[in-house]
């Protein structure tokens, strides 16, 4: 077991070689770790290895039942389950020709919105607020900063019950499926989050005021934006691909923009644009620039007043945008609540055919793409899951290129902290990104 | 707390416990969580929680660090239990499987197999669940910070059925139910949604599999679904890893 933060290298040597290593990458979703070798003052190499142990859901799905897809992808990441049961769900939707009716849509935005606040919620407070406040993580930074910890904490608790109302429980909730829900809540065992959920959205202004006033690095990037959008609503469970250089395609052609590489050093793939040199961006970032507009008043108010840009290229302020998204899923939730009235029956028939299925849903990190191929019988031909933080992590790489390169003056231990902290801006689920392995065997 | 292959979700179920978790950090020096921090302390440790299953030559030898560095060595979840739903592999077609990940050299090595932490080193308590319940793992923590056996039920899910007020819904629907053989702790969750359990607690002690499969068929269950229900999140817990065999033989 290597100690995380332990630096290597050897930068007494002639070559004037600096190398910064952290074996373990602590406060990320997953076991990652990070290399950064400057030679004679110039950036040689730069790698974000992924060892967590490959999984192969791709592989273990293949002979499922199509409707056994979501709660089996779910268990790829325990943070946002959610997440990959609603893209499953929505490419076993799409093979089958079924469209959800509207109180179904309604309830899954409303449990995804427990998923942003539960997800967001432990970033904010817990993996990435120690960075900007200079603690080891949320227990340390508890000691000095109670009450803040206290509220991010509530803030995540609210998304958790509003997961386990919906879905019997918060991790790996058990009533979604394939056609709709196993039951449709009552409006009495909603109703009690709507105190709560108050409570959290006052929180959640305060988080986002606090974001506001913190010292971020500088660092501007020019990214790709990639993010669902949806005419009528901020895209979160539903809607179409867009991205900054003006991409508009439905899901289904996700495939033809964006391929996926395989890089040695890494259990994970990384993704690509096509036509597009420049690494693209998905999550919170990317939803704020191309979707920003259609936030609640409220949570556009309180972008403003923190002092949020229309359009944020530095990515130490996510942290800032996830908390303007905190806002927002605490507002739409309540909304959504307001409106709910249960609804009979709970799910709609849906009936397998030989097709193939797309799906694709904002998880908290960004766009989580789904396809599968059924057979008649329902059986699953083939699948494919393209995670967020896969398709960010040649991202997250470039800004480390470049958070190096302007920092090459730093004393070690100061650029190696910068650099975590830097990977910790995506909020990284290397649980997610690593189960991806392609199994094909090129016999050739 | 120690990861190995899994989804983070059971280690998440302590940073769940958001009202208890500043005080749980109070009685205890958390020494080595990597997800929640950066700070790391040296064992040997008091108890370690261990989630997820060994699936690399690599983690085969860190688990025996692992049990030499804790008193106590607790594993978490149906992955440290039984190997989890990456424990497919050890059922299907292996060896194609594995040829095409050895014989790509930059994969990362990997077993043909998903093992539970049990089979490579001594294990003092189990907590089962896809995921663990976090009251049961606040209980537990507790029980042993004050070196008492902790309350946590061996019975089925049947019982936490009853006690939840639920309707049978194997009775009552003919809903397939894996709830008279999984072991008890979610507190019934599925049949409260109108969903049969799908057995994400792995199997109870000395469960009568054959009986329920009996049972299922006669409701009209499919073979080949009643060999898939054994073969989830628990697979290679011994008696559901039996019971989808014996059926998948019987088929022939």
């Amino acid at each position: 077991m290597s100690a995380a933060g332990a630096a290597g290298g050897n930068g007494k040597g002639r070559k004037r070689t600096r190398t910064i290593k952290v074996d373990a990458l602590a406060r990320v979703e997953g076991e990652g770790a990070m290399k950064v070798v400057v030679r004679d003052g110039r950036l040689e190499t730069i790698e974000l290895r992924i060892y967590e142990p490959p999984r192969f859901f791709e592989a273990m799905l293949r002979g499922r039942d199509f409707t056994e897809a979501p709660d089996i992808t779910a268990r790829i990441c325990g943070i946002c389950p959610v997440a990959y049961i609603m893209s499953a769900t929505n490419a076993m939707e799409d093979a089958c020709g079924v469209t959800a009716p509207e109180p179904i849509d309604r309830l899954r935005r409303l449990v995804y919105c427990g998923e942003w606040l539960e997800s967001h919620g432990l970033h904010v407070i817990a993996l990435h607020a120690p960075d900007f406040l200079g603690y080891d993580g949320v227990v340390q930074m508890a000691r000095d900063h109670r009450e803040l910890v206290e509220r991010g904490l509530f803030v995540k608790k609210a998304g958790n019950e509003l997961i386990a109302a919906i879905g019997g429980r918060e991790i790996h909730p058990v009533n979604l499926r394939v056609g709709g829900v196993y039951r449709s809540p009552s409006r009495k065992e909603l109703a009690p989050l709507r105190e709560t959920l108050e409570r959290a959205r006052e929180y959640a202004l305060d988080l986002t005021r606090w974001a506001g006033t913190l010292d971020y690095p500088e660092l501007e990037r020019d990214y790709v934006f990639v993010a669902l959008r949806a005419a009528d609503e901020y895209a979160i469970q539903r809607g179409r691909i867009a991205s900054s250089t003006g991409l508009d395609i439905h899901v289904s052609a996700y495939e033809e923009h964006f391929v996926e590489e395989h890089v040695e050093r890494s259990t994970a793939l990384h993704s690509r644009m096509v036509g597009e040199e420049r690494p693209y961006l998905c999550g919170p970032m990317a939803r704020w620039a191309l979707n920003g507009r259609q936030l609640s008043p409220l949570a556009l108010e309180a972008a403003r007043d923190a002092g949020l840009e229309p359009v944020c290229t530095n990515p130490f302020r996510s942290l800032l945008v996830r908390c303007v998204e905190l806002v927002f899923a605490t507002d739409e939730a309540l909304r959504l609540i307001d409106a709910y009235e249960p609804f009979d029956p709970p799910s709609v028939p849906v009936v397998p055919r030989r097709a193939v299925g797309h799906g694709a849903t904002e998880a908290p990190r960004g766009l989580l793409y789904q396809r599968y191929a059924i057979e008649a019988d329902g059986a699953i031909r083939e699948a494919k899951i393209v995670p967020p933080t896969s398709q960010n992590q040649r991202s997250i790489e470039a800004d480390l290129r470049e958070v190096v390169a302007g920092g090459l003056d730093l004393e070690r231990d100061v650029l190696r902290h910068v650099c975590e902290q830097s990977i910790r801006n995506y909020d990284p689920c290397i649980s997610c990104a690593t189960h991806f392995l392609d199994l094909e065997l090129d016999r050739a | 707390m120690w990861k190995f292959a899994s989804c983070d979700g059971c280690q998440l179920s302590l940073l769940d416990c958001e009202d208890e978790l500043l005080d749980v950090a109070g009685e205890i020096e958390i020494a080595h969580f990597l997800e929640a921090s950066s700070a790391v302390v040296r064992g040997p440790y008091d108890v370690s929680l261990v989630e997820g299953s060994v699936t690399t030559p690599h983690d085969a030898q860190r688990i025996l660090e692992v049990r030499r560095s804790s008193r106590v060595l607790i594993t978490i979840g149906a992955c440290a239990t039984a190997g989890g739903i990456q424990a497919l592999r050890n059922l299907i077609d292996v060896e194609d499987f594995t040829r095409a990940v050895y014989a790509t050299p930059a994969y990362v090595s990997t077993l043909a197999t998903s093992t539970p932490i049990s089979d490579h080193v001594h294990v003092d308590f189990e907590l089962h669940g896809c995921p663990i319940n976090k009251a049961q793992l606040l209980e537990l923590l507790s029980a042993f910070l004050n070196d008492r056996r902790p309350a946590i039920a061996s019975a089925s899910v049947c019982m936490e059925c009853k006690r939840r007020g639920n309707v049978c819904v194997l009775v009552a629907h003919g809903t397939p139910c894996l709830g008279p053989v999984t072991h008890a702790g979610c507190g019934a969750i599925c049949p409260a949604y109108d969903r049969g359990c799908y057995g994400c607690y792995g199997p109870m002690e000395t469960p009568n599999t054959a009986s329920l499969t009996g049972w299922l068929a006669g409701h009209g269950m499919a073979e080949r679904d009643l060999v898939r229900v054994y073969r989830t999140f628990n697979a290679n817990a011994p008696a559901f890893r039996e019971q989808s065999a014996a059926l998948e033989e019987d088929a022939g």
